[in-house]
């Protein structure tokens, strides 16, 4: 039911949702994301650190909390971790459910938390340059939306 | 005889690395002994502590043993 991966290595979005799909063949539908590096805005290359006794376990934490929230057949969150590229895919998250309202949300809720919630630290490349990225303010808005 | 400090994000780049061995000790002693400036950002109320990788609620009284690693974790910046 749920598949929640921490990966050090690049994974190719569509190979996975296709084995998801496979796995759930009674959903109704099946929501996904696919958060990839920004191409364009001078990131040369985007490097995501974790916290090893927290980060996955407090992702597979989040999928038990959405998969009681919702009524899902099943709940992907696979998430880098490592050096990143532009147009390389940072994170995937797929719900699958009998009604396609549960899947939209379910994975809208795991995105918004992911994002301001999760134990990643990010620094992005520019000019040679690396930077540390800090919290945005928008994040923590977009979570405010589920309380 | 040596307990660990590990700082994440950009606490590593004040620190120097990411990781710092100490002499076991309270943890307020240790701190008192670093930079100011980092000490400062540890003290940031905003940077949360593991402890062995648990995270702990009350930063107070903490003691490091021999091995002990103590993680300082700032506000992350999203996936």
């Amino acid at each position: 039911m749920l598949d929640v991966r921490l990966l050090e290595e690049p994974f190719d979005p569509a190979a996975e949702l296709t084995q998801f799909a496979m796995l759930h063949p009674a959903a109704g539908g099946i929501v996904s994301f696919l958060g990839k590096v920004r191409s364009g805005d001078g990131v040369e290359a985007l490097e995501l650190r974790h916290f090893g006794p927290l980060t996955l376990p407090g992702m597979s934490e989040l999928g038990e909390v959405t998969a009681s929230r919702w009524e899902l057949d099943g709940l992907q969150i696979l998430h880098r971790t490592g050096q990143i590229l532009p147009g390389d895919p940072i994170v995937l998250v797929a719900a699958a459910a009998r009604h396609r309202r549960d899947a939209f949300a379910a994975a809208d809720f795991t995105m918004d938390h992911l994002k301001s919630d999760s134990w990643f630290w990010k620094r992005e490349r520019r000019s040679g340059t690396w930077c540390w990225v800090e919290p945005r303010a928008e994040d923590h808005a977009d979570i405010s939306r589920w309380s | 005889m040596a307990a660990t400090l590990l700082f994440l994000g950009r606490l590593e780049d004040l620190a120097g690395g990411p990781i710092l061995a100490v002499s076991p000790g309270a943890l307020e002693t240790i701190l008192g002994a670093l930079e100011p400036a980092l000490a400062v950002a540890l003290l940031d109320e905003r940077v949360r502590l593991a402890l062995n990788g648990t995270l702990v609620s009350e930063r107070g009284g903490i003691v490091l043993a021999d091995h002990d690693e103590c993680a300082f974790l700032p506000p992350v910046s999203g996936g």
